[in-house]
């Protein structure tokens, strides 16, 4: 009987090494795709264990970990809640969402390339691993203006540094607090999650960089007088028709002004005092003269179009291709389908308050690894030339005489010299309009650009205008920067 | 006269001796570890646990000496550390768990694991020479079918976990298969060493293949029933392969014939294709084998899946004990303990407990070779064939090789009954081993009487 349990014991060889070859397969070549399930709880427990950096404006916390008394060892807690949701975004069981805490995920939860030997050093000298701290532009007094400002309207207001790019505010409404997204308590969680899902009025979306976008109305009349006067057909000072009611080539519908009345008399009216009372049939005219093509080549250069990061991802705004004449002439008055972000037409602002160079905006002034050597720091880049200084020179005057003089009167402050544009853009037959107001200030050396919409005319309903709702707004928290 | 140089035999008892002190080296060091992992300090029980562990396994050495000093030396070290590391493991779920020692399942497997020495060492000491169970053959048999099927009994028969594969009586409950496991094998050698004759000798040839006559089936065709039986009523896949497994593994042992494993091997894979066709819940463990992470699959059990992941997180070394989190899959202390290991010792620990498995199951198939008698090899090699068998079915189970079943790891998983039935098989393999290891009387030796000068009677 030897014989056959010899052979009894190949089987036996057998069967083990089929258990050897299906442990290996297991936890050698099938391994890392395992731990990246999304339903791995041991993954997530240990990216939860692991302190997660700060997200710092100026020297306060507005994303920080502490210390849990359970099986997660970290909570994560936002400080001022709704303020900086939108820059934030949440940490939370279904990963790292929206905002900096998505995008910067590989440096606040320390698995970034660039902290590898900081991760080796770590480990040698026994210290806990920590994540790296992200020190963002955002100007608190800014950001708290802009917030109070808005108030309970929808919109979002978003401010720039022109000179560098950095953002200073970004404010979104309605918003949420990402603190109930983050707690422990999974149940809990979950309610507030569907809810905000839930929610008609989105208040998961950053209205300042993406969601739906808006029609700019009539602030896009800046982007129109810009590439007239680039084009050196006309100054400031030409005369423009400025009919009560533009007639448009192959349709009998016109583009009428606001008010019904002619912009002038004899239905003529100066560049600058068209963009001043924001003259509809005159800027048509342009549009018509200029062609949808010429439009669109100066919205690029403004930005539109670019797949920006800033760092989260921003939704392109476009101006449509292959518009005809009277689409054309809708366009430049930022209707038909013109789609801006408030990041965008705060670039623009921006951009012909810095000598007509637009910068690159950015919110990560710079990372700094937990013992607070700085890792990596924001640097400011030009996006784009997108106007000689000359014609950046003559728009910013008109822009002062639209604060001064014109339908921007609400945003002046006494002893600064402002430029701005204000904006009331129809969005849908019988809905009030979505308010807009883009400025900067000091005009001569701008620190501060400002783009600011309110969805629906806000508080004011059907009697709101550019002027009267978004305007102010802009002023508090242009003032929250220079004062 | 010719010169005959004697020697002594090598019994391996210090050898024996060393590799026990190493064994429980090696636990107390991983329980140190746990203790260091999880609290930050070395557990003040060490001394009483630790003290206590090797007492139980040096009792069982001293015994050996004593009353079976030529058994194999390996056997005893190698399942001391597989149940040491067992308890550590055990004892580390429960830190995980929040239990405490006193209230802890630890505690209660270290008991069962003095029970299970204590008959063990009361097994090698009445158990003189193991031919005597030869005698009990068929009350054997019919033993082991009883408790095989005894589950199916009503009141006493439990079904837990979607298997009817315990018994409870009062507050105990018990799984009846582990004993059946080792009182079958019993009756299986005794059986066939008195039938391998006309099981091997009589038959015609086809394609190859002596195929047996037609009445020599029926004890296959019985051992058949009764397994496929097991599958359906208890729903237990992992015992039915075990017993038909061993069943068909001694058959062939005792006959040497092909043909009984190709017979043997159709008639399970059939029955099984069946009950696959004719029953949701063996239904539900393919789809779950095949297809686990399915969405269909997890939402029936996420268990496999989530012992996979465990696995995962080990990765080649592991998480080191103490510091993964094996509690996160359902029975981490039990059927999933072998991936528990995976997750915190790592591809490499693994290993290392498939290969202590190896050299168990090796050391006992070494044992048949050696003894020299028919029903003692067929015991032996039956024994040693269902330890490995075992591991197979629930190794396989928790990755993927085969579906997953209800079976223990042997010496390691939480469980009464399975810790007793192994350690009772570790004491018959050493009677059994000791019985091969042991010098044959001398036949040269000179006896009394030959040198004894011839008797010359005087008248």
């Amino acid at each position: 009987m030897n014989a056959p349990i010899r052979r009894l014991s190949t089987v036996v060889a057998m069967l083990f090494v089929a258990l050897l070859i299906s442990t290996s397969y297991i936890q050698f070549w099938q391994a890392s795709s395992l731990n990246a399930r999304e339903d791995n709880r041991r993954t997530l427990l240990s990216t939860y264990a692991r302190e997660r950096g700060q997200i710092l404006v100026g020297d306060t916390a507005v994303a920080v970990s502490v210390p849990a008394d359970n099986e997660f060892k970290f909570l994560r807690t936002y400080p001022q809640g709704e303020l900086y949701a939108d820059v934030t975004g949440y940490y939370s069981f279904y990963g790292a969402s929206g905002g900096l805490e998505s995008v910067e995920n590989a440096y606040l939860s320390g698995r970034s390339d660039k902290l590898f030997y900081r991760r080796v050093s770590d480990i040698l000298t026994g210290r806990k691993p920590q994540g790296a701290n992200l020190v963002l532009t955002i100007n608190p007094a800014a950001q708290q203006a802009a917030s109070d400002a808005l108030g309970n309207q929808r919109g979002a207001a978003v401010a720039l540094n022109p000179q560098t790019g950095e953002i200073l505010a970004m404010v979104t409404k309605p918003t949420f607090d990402p603190n109930r997204l983050a707690s422990h308590d999974l149940g809990s969680v979950d309610t507030a999650y569907q809810e905000l899902n839930a929610d008609p009025s989105r208040p998961l979306v950053n209205r300042a960089i993406a969601g739906d976008l808006y029609p700019p109305g009539s602030t896009f009349k800046v982007v129109t007088a810009a590439a007239a006067l680039s084009s050196g057909r006309w100054t400031p000072d030409s005369e423009l028709p400025g009919p009560a009611s533009l007639e448009l080539p192959q349709t009998t519908a016109g583009l009428p002004n606001s008010g019904g009345r002619p912009c002038g008399p004899n239905d003529q009216v100066t560049f600058t005092a068209a963009m001043e009372m924001s003259c509809n049939s005159a800027f048509g005219w342009l549009g018509l003269e200029l062609g949808g093509d010429a439009l669109r080549e100066q919205s690029a250069k403004f930005g539109f179009g670019d797949q920006l990061r800033v760092p989260m991802l921003v939704t392109p705004s476009s101006v449509p291709a292959e518009l005809n004449q009277p689409q054309s002439a809708q366009a430049a008055i930022g209707q038909y389908d013109v789609r801006v972000t408030p990041l965008q037409m705060a670039m623009v602002a921006g951009g012909i308050g810095n000598h007509g160079e637009v910068m690159q905006p950015y919110l990560v002034k710079s990372v700094l690894a937990s013992d607070l050597t700085t890792i990596e720091s924001g640097r400011s880049s030009t996006l784009s030339q997108a106007i000689t200084p000359a014609v950046a020179e003559q728009l910013t005057t008109m822009m002062v005489k639209v604060i001064d003089d014109g339908t921007g009167r609400a945003a002046q402050i006494p002893g600064i010299q402002v430029a701005g544009k204000t904006g009331t853009a129809q969005h849908a037959p019988g809905a009030p309009p979505h308010a807009w107001f883009i400025s900067f200030a000091p005009a001569e050396n701008p620190t501060v650009a400002v783009a600011v919409v309110v969805e629906n005319g806000g508080d004011a309903g059907d009697a709101a205008s550019g002027g009267r709702t978004a305007a102010p707004i802009a002023r508090a928290i242009m003032e929250a920067v220079l004062r | 006269m010719t010169v005959v140089s004697r020697f002594r035999p090598r019994r391996g008892r210090n050898v024996e001796l060393a590799l026990i002190l190493a064994a429980t080296a090696i636990v107390v060091l991983a329980y140190v570890n746990v203790g260091v992992a999880t609290n930050g300090q070395v557990p003040s029980s060490l001394l009483v646990l630790g003290g206590g562990f090797l007492g139980i396994a040096l009792a069982f050495h001293l015994v050996l000496r004593w009353r079976a000093p030529y058994a194999d030396p390996i056997l005893l070290p190698i399942a001391t550390l597989l149940n040491g590391l067992g308890l550590v493991m055990i004892h580390r779920l429960d830190v995980a768990k929040g239990r405490d020692i006193a209230e802890g399942m630890a505690l209660r497997q270290l008991m069962w694991s003095a029970l299970a020495v204590g008959l063990a060492i009361t097994a090698i000491i009445i158990l003189r020479d193991h031919r005597v169970l030869r005698r009990y053959t068929f009350t054997a048999g019919l033993v082991g079918f009883v408790l095989l099927l005894l589950p199916l009994a009503p009141i006493i028969g439990t079904e837990e976990f979607g298997s009817r594969i315990w018994i409870r009586i009062g507050g105990l409950s018990f799984q009846p298969g582990e004993i059946a496991k080792i009182i079958l094998a019993i009756f299986f050698a005794g059986y066939l060493v008195q039938a391998r004759d006309a099981l091997s000798v009589a038959g015609r040839r086809f394609l190859g293949l002596t195929l047996p006559r037609a009445r020599d089936l029926g004890p296959i065709l019985v051992a058949w029933v009764l397994a496929i039986g097991v599958l359906v009523f208890e729903r237990d896949l992992g015992t039915s392969l075990l017993f038909f497994g061993l069943f068909i593994a001694m058959l062939y042992v005792a006959t040497e014939r092909i043909s009984w494993i190709v017979i043997g091997l159709s008639l399970f894979a059939a029955g099984a294709y069946a009950a696959n066709l004719m029953f949701s819940h063996v239904q539900t463990r393919v789809l779950l084998w095949l297809d686990t992470f399915s969405t269909e699959a997890l939402q029936t059990s996420d268990q496999l899946a989530k012992g996979l992941m465990g696995m995962a997180a080990g990765g080649m070394v592991g998480t080191g004990l103490g510091r993964g989190r094996p509690d996160i899959t359902y029975l981490a202390e039990s059927d999933f303990i072998f991936p528990s290991f995976g997750e915190e010792l790592g591809l490499v620990g693994l290993f290392a407990i498939l290969m202590l498995y190896v050299l168990l199951v090796e050391r006992g198939l070494r044992t048949a070779i050696g003894t020299r008698d028919g029903f003692g090899k067929l015991l032996a090699a039956g024994l040693s064939f269902s330890v490995a068998l075992q591991c197979f079915v629930v190794v396989g189970g928790v990755t993927r090789v085969i579906p997953l079943t209800g079976l223990t790891t042997p010496f390691m998983s939480q469980g009464g009954s399975a810790l007793l039935a192994n350690w009772v098989i570790v004491a018959i393999l050493l009677r059994i081993s000791d019985h091969a290891r042991r010098p044959l009387p001398d036949p040269s030796a000179p006896s009394p009487i030959s040198d004894a000068p011839t008797q010359v009677i005087k008248l």
